[in-house]
């Protein structure tokens, strides 16, 4: 890797990166609030540069990233920096707020928890553990009976293994979230089978960072 | 996953035969890849910490803050008063950790900021036994698993766990990995480990400016001097008489109850002393733009 920290570059580009993957599409304007050590020493670190450049989609060992933010200006990419308390946290967390040329917003909160290693803790309000590590999918979907049946049994029909899963309601019967690691990725094909699937409202593969 | 505990993987390794071989077949089986292609990408990692060690041996130039340069190539030139092989492994880690600074390729092992640490213990090591590269190699993977133990029971991040989560994880990586390499059993191995991370138990993460320069590239250097410490005791036969894997989560209990401005945050320790703030305040960022001035309260 390049830059002086694993924690806040390498760490921070693939926060940058996730959030990208889980706004699904081309970002067009974030505003990211740093917590902790991210908002005492990031800006040495280059922790800002670094969130760009994941932003912008680059993976941890791009030469670019150094030039994040010029690149990003000539993308019209438009980035805002707040620092703040985020509360009973990992020391080392950032809260990106995403809008992608599509028009679609997402709140994904993530912390950098050392030697590059991430976990995405907050997708929206539904508390969530993702690394990165494994390609994902995140589907938002209604709470009714049946659905999550259904999802797994499309990735099975594509031989794809689901690693991990977990699935949120805000309540019962209304909007809910799974989030799937899988041990193969998730191709346009099959996200575009299960997003046609009942009770189904938006679909994402999530690429591994 | 990766081995959760160093007793699970010191029995893995008697199965196998070595730490290096355990942790291998573990990745393996993780991974789906073949045993010879994580050989060959973790000779890949080998050559960038060979590149490192030679670049910044080579380098006399201060880095872009101004606050580190040249003390790799000073050790090197200097009356070495233990030898030649001490003072190349303490040359070699400072090494990594100024070409670190200048914003050169490393391998964070475990991170950037203690990345000198491992290459220049087990280079070392090497040199001193003429190990082979594949002999190497497998240190390498034997280090790397004990280092997910320590971030599975604690944590590898100077802003969680303070300086003894990095340069003390990377202490006892290279010192369970360097006794394998001198012959020693996994248990003899899980004392080396130990025994380098008691040394430094609640070492604190306070870096000048809030760059990873000041002390983090002199504290790669004093981590290695720890391994040795703790290599030379556990091959004597020195056992630690508590288990390397409850040394591990005592570390992570004592990051927690650092303060916060002990752990990454330039607001404690040397960061804090009167010239530590006014050289953080002079300081350029490696991205040019000056370093953030902190005036908070240090017993935060």
């Amino acid at each position: 890797m390049v830059g002086p920290s694993s924690s806040h570059t390498a760490g921070a580009v693939r926060l940058g990166a996730l959030a990208r993957g889980i706004a699904g599409g081309v970002v067009r304007s974030a505003t990211v609030t740093l917590h902790g050590s991210f908002a005492a020493t990031g800006r040495g670190h280059g922790t800002d540069v670094a969130l760009v450049a994941g932003l912008l989609g680059y993976a941890p060992d791009d030469p670019r990233i150094p030039q994040s933010f010029a690149h990003a200006q000539h993308a019209g990419m438009q980035v805002t920096f707040a620092e703040a308390d985020l509360g009973d946290v990992h020391p080392n967390t950032a809260r990106i707020e995403v809008e992608t040329t599509t028009g679609t917003s997402v709140l994904v909160q993530g912390s950098s928890v050392g030697a590059g290693d991430v976990e995405i803790t907050l997708i929206d309000d539904f508390p969530v553990r993702l690394t990165g590590e494994l390609p994902a999918i995140g589907v938002v979907h209604h709470d009714q009976p049946g659905v999550v049946a259904a999802v797994s049994a499309r990735l099975a029909a594509s031989d794809i293994n689901i690693a991990s899963m977990q699935v949120f309601r805000e309540r019962r019967g209304a909007r809910a979230l799974m989030v799937i690691e899988t041990d193969e990725p998730v191709g346009d094909e099959v996200a575009t089978g299960i997003g046609a699937l009942t009770g189904i409202i938006t679909v994402r593969a999530v690429p591994a960072v | 996953m990766a081995y959760a505990t160093y007793a699970g993987l010191a029995e893995a390794a008697r199965i196998h035969g070595s730490l290096g071989a355990a942790a291998l077949a573990r990745e393996a089986e993780d991974s789906g890849l073949s045993p010879d292609a994580l050989n060959a990408r973790m000779g890949a990692e080998l050559d960038v910490m060979e590149s490192a060690i030679s670049a910044g041996l080579a380098g006399t130039d201060r880095s872009r803050s101004g606050l580190t340069g040249g003390d790799a190539a000073r050790v090197m030139a200097g009356p070495s008063v233990l030898g030649p092989g001490f003072r190349d492994a303490l040359a070699s880690a400072i090494a990594v950790g100024e070409t670190n600074a200048r914003m050169g390729r490393i391998v964070a092992a475990p991170t950037a900021g203690a990345s000198g640490v491992v290459p220049a213990v087990l280079m070392a090591i090497g040199r001193l036994r003429g190990s082979s590269r594949a002999q190497t190699i497998s240190a390498l993977f034997a280090a790397g698993a004990v280092g997910a133990v320590i971030a599975a029971r604690a944590t590898l991040s100077g802003a969680a766990g303070g300086c003894q989560a990095e340069v003390g994880a990377a202490s006892a990586m290279s010192a369970a990995a360097a006794a394998e390499m001198m012959g020693a059993d996994p248990e003899t191995c899980g004392h080396a480990a130990a025994l380098a991370l008691q040394g430094q138990m609640g070492l604190v993460c306070d870096p000048v400016g809030g760059l990873v320069e000041l002390p983090c590239v002199m504290r790669n250097a004093t981590g290695t001097a720890v391994a040795f410490a703790a290599i030379e005791m556990a091959l004597a036969g020195v056992r630690f008489p508590i288990p390397l894997d409850e040394v591990i989560v005592a570390m992570g209990q004592v990051g927690r109850s650092l303060p916060p401005s002990l752990r990454e945050t330039a607001l404690g320790g040397l960061a804090a002393t009167p010239t530590g703030r006014s050289l953080g305040r002079t300081a350029c960022t490696p991205y040019g733009s000056p370093a953030p001035e902190r005036d908070g309260d240090p017993n935060a």
